[in-house]
């Protein structure tokens, strides 16, 4: 009996190489269309918004001194133009579009790290601090983000790393509810109780056995909380409370470019349109990780 | 008598459901008031329909699940309130292994991690020959070395339950708890990975806690049997002595209720009806009285204690001695 196992074992083993759970998860990535669409873009967007400065002739806040007044036209030296101070529009963009994207992945980054620490401890230990960190997350939920930044903003302003703190404390609260449900669920699981009957630690049981299994929900939280920060970043910056000029960022380039929108609209459209086409591809990202991730089977 | 492995006394694990803000919630006796002892190289089979609190019993056994109150002796070691360090080492001692080898293997960790982490949570040999002593586990249970580097998605059932099994002896326990390992199998997988157990038990002196419902196999594999219905024992024996001459009326529906294994072999049969009661609002008395056919007004009365009959039965029935249930037949239960 125990050789016909063993050669099951053999016939097995002579198949493929050892599939990984990230080999299978790239497998079905692959077959969501708008996901790779999205990937590419953001990408393509990385590329540039990293690299363009370098290849562009103009300084972000480099003034020709002639254009200054109103916004001028586009044309093969400036493509977008340039605004009333005479910079050159493109510049801007490229450049806004690495403040932004910089922000909001560092935002997303720390509300990712925020909320995975909270639902983790609210979901692994239960209790009374399930209690406290819930109730916590609740509170954070219930105050309306933008009357606090427009009094904020009266107050002070934040430099950039404050501004990213600020950007992942307002939208860690659906990672940690996301991942405390994911704990609750896990931490019950048979194969958790063998990890605790061999005598491992709280912090083990959550580093190797919960959170592992509940990466695939924190990825497409993150991912779409990469979206969340910059909108976040852009709305803060459009109302005077993030990224401050001369610094560009796509938020504050469509504040600076609505006094002409009747006689300039493409210094507004284009960082609009960056913002549009960046949130929803990583929107597509999210959607094909959760696909790939999360497979109902 | 040897002195026990395991010594369970008046193990009590009261859960309390739908406790809220203002609602003081409901007790429910999962385990209540239970006692059984395995000696050395014993297997003991743990017996009940679902929600008689055997997975439960298991469990806190192992302090999987905190005790209420009683006394666990493992080795002369209490275990009831013992401290967390002490605790993670006997747990070398102390393993389990599971019903569904779907769920009990982590899926993000391969063979070779899933068993190396028991090796290196009890420093068992240097990182250097962990390789050597994984392949040997693996080999022990009946599966090649090329297993190590893969993840358990990879494997059938039956190879899971045996990877499952490495990994309960890793540690080199001397007492698992074995909660159906057999119940989600295939019936001809359940065969070989019964004889693994069997085969280990022999070779390594194992004692078990061998918890399940299919009769045949406790009868197979167990030297004595204890049966549980709403948290309580109804009756212990040795196996052969349960199967020959149950004492107990719910021991004598639950043989009743496995099926024979030839047609022509028909029996007086006890059947019961209905649900076991909740374990919320169990009835006075003998807890079985309400499905049992043999009940009287004085069974409602007090709750029967486990009295001893001829070579160590027990049994909780205040009617044990008038019913001959090896020879019962259902006429004259009608009629009398």
């Amino acid at each position: 009996m125990a050789d016909l196992t063993r050669e099951a074992g053999e016939t097995l083993a002579t198949t493929a190489p050892p599939q990984s759970y990230w080999r299978r998860v790239r497998k079905r990535f692959m077959r969501h269309k708008p996901a790779v669409f999205g990937l590419c873009f953001l990408v393509l967007m990385a590329i540039v918004v990293v690299f363009g400065p370098f290849v562009l002739p103009y300084g972000f806040d480099q003034q020709d001194y002639d254009l200054i007044g109103l916004p001028g036209p586009m044309n093969a030296e400036h493509w977008l133009g340039t605004d009333q101070l005479g910079r050159d529009a493109t510049t801007r963009l490229i450049y806004g579009g690495r403040v932004s994207l910089a922000v909001g992945l560092a935002g997303a980054l720390v509300a990712t790290f925020l909320g995975t620490l909270i639902g983790a401890l609210a979901g692994f230990y239960r209790g009374w601090v399930d209690t406290i960190l819930m109730r916590f997350t609740d509170i954070m939920l219930s105050i309306p983000p933008l009357p606090l930044v427009l009094l904020l903003s009266s107050l002070f302003r934040p430099s950039p790393p404050l501004l990213v703190g600020i950007i992942g404390g307002l939208i860690w609260m659906g990672t940690a509810r996301l991942v405390r449900s994911q704990f609750l669920a896990l931490r019950e699981r048979e194969f958790v109780e063998a990890a605790r009957a061999l005598g491992a630690s709280g912090p083990r049981l959550i580093v190797r056995h919960i959170l592992p299994n509940a990466i695939g929900p924190i990825t497409v939280a993150a991912t779409l909380a990469v979206g969340s920060a910059i909108m976040t970043e852009s709305a803060l910056s459009f109302l005077g409370f993030g990224i401050l000029p001369p610094t560009p960022s796509w938020g504050n380039l469509l504040n600076a470019a609505s006094p002409w929108l009747s006689t300039a609209p493409w210094l507004a459209i284009a960082p609009g349109l960056c913002i549009l086409l960046t949130v929803l591809s990583v929107n597509f990202l999210g959607d094909g990780l959760r696909d790939a991730m999360e497979p109902r089977e | 008598m040897v002195d026990p492995l395991l010594s369970v006394r008046d193990l009590k694990v009261h859960f309390s459901v739908g406790r809220g803000l203002l609602n003081p919630g409901q007790l429910v006796k999962a385990v209540d008031g239970v006692s059984f002892d395995i000696a050395p190289g014993e297997v003991v089979g743990l017996v009940g329909e679902s929600g008689s609190g055997k997975t439960t019993l298991g469990r806190s056994v192992l302090r999987l699940i905190e005790p209420t109150s009683g006394s666990i002796k493992f080795n002369g070691t209490e275990l009831v309130g013992l401290e967390a360090q002490r605790m993670k080492a006997l747990r070398s001692d102390m393993q389990i292994i599971f019903q569904d080898p779907f769920a009990s293997l982590n899926p993000r960790m391969s063979v070779r991690e899933i068993i190396g982490e028991a090796l290196f949570l009890h420093g068992i040999g240097s990182s250097a020959d962990r390789e050597d002593r994984i392949t040997a586990l693996l080999d022990r249970v009946g599966l090649p070395a090329t297993a190590a580097p893969r993840f358990p998605h990879e494997f059938s059932g039956g190879q899971r339950q045996r990877i499952g099994i490495a990994r309960a002896l890793a540690v080199n326990p001397k007492f698992i708890v074995a909660d159906e390992p057999v119940s989600a199998l295939d019936v001809s997988i359940q065969a070989q990975i019964i004889n693994l157990l069997q085969d280990l038990r022999r070779e390594m002196g194992l004692s078990l806690l061998f918890i399940g419902h299919d009769l045949s196999v406790i009868e197979y594999l167990c030297d004595r049997v204890v049966v549980l219905y709403l948290g309580k024992v109804m009756e212990t024996a040795k196996a052969a002595d349960l199967y020959a001459s149950p004492r107990h009326p719910y021991t004598r529906a639950l043989l009743d209720a496995a099926p024979v294994t030839h047609p022509d072999a028909r029996r007086e049969r006890v059947a019961l009806k209905g649900d076991p009661p909740s374990p919320i609002n169990p009835p006075s008395g003998c807890v079985f009285r309400t499905r049992c056919p043999f009940a009287v007004e004085a069974c409602a009365q007090t709750q029967p204690p486990l009295t001893a009959f001829g070579d160590d039965q027990h049994v909780a029935c205040i009617r044990a001695n008038e019913l001959n249930l090896a020879e019962y037949n259902v006429q004259s239960a009608a009629t009398g």
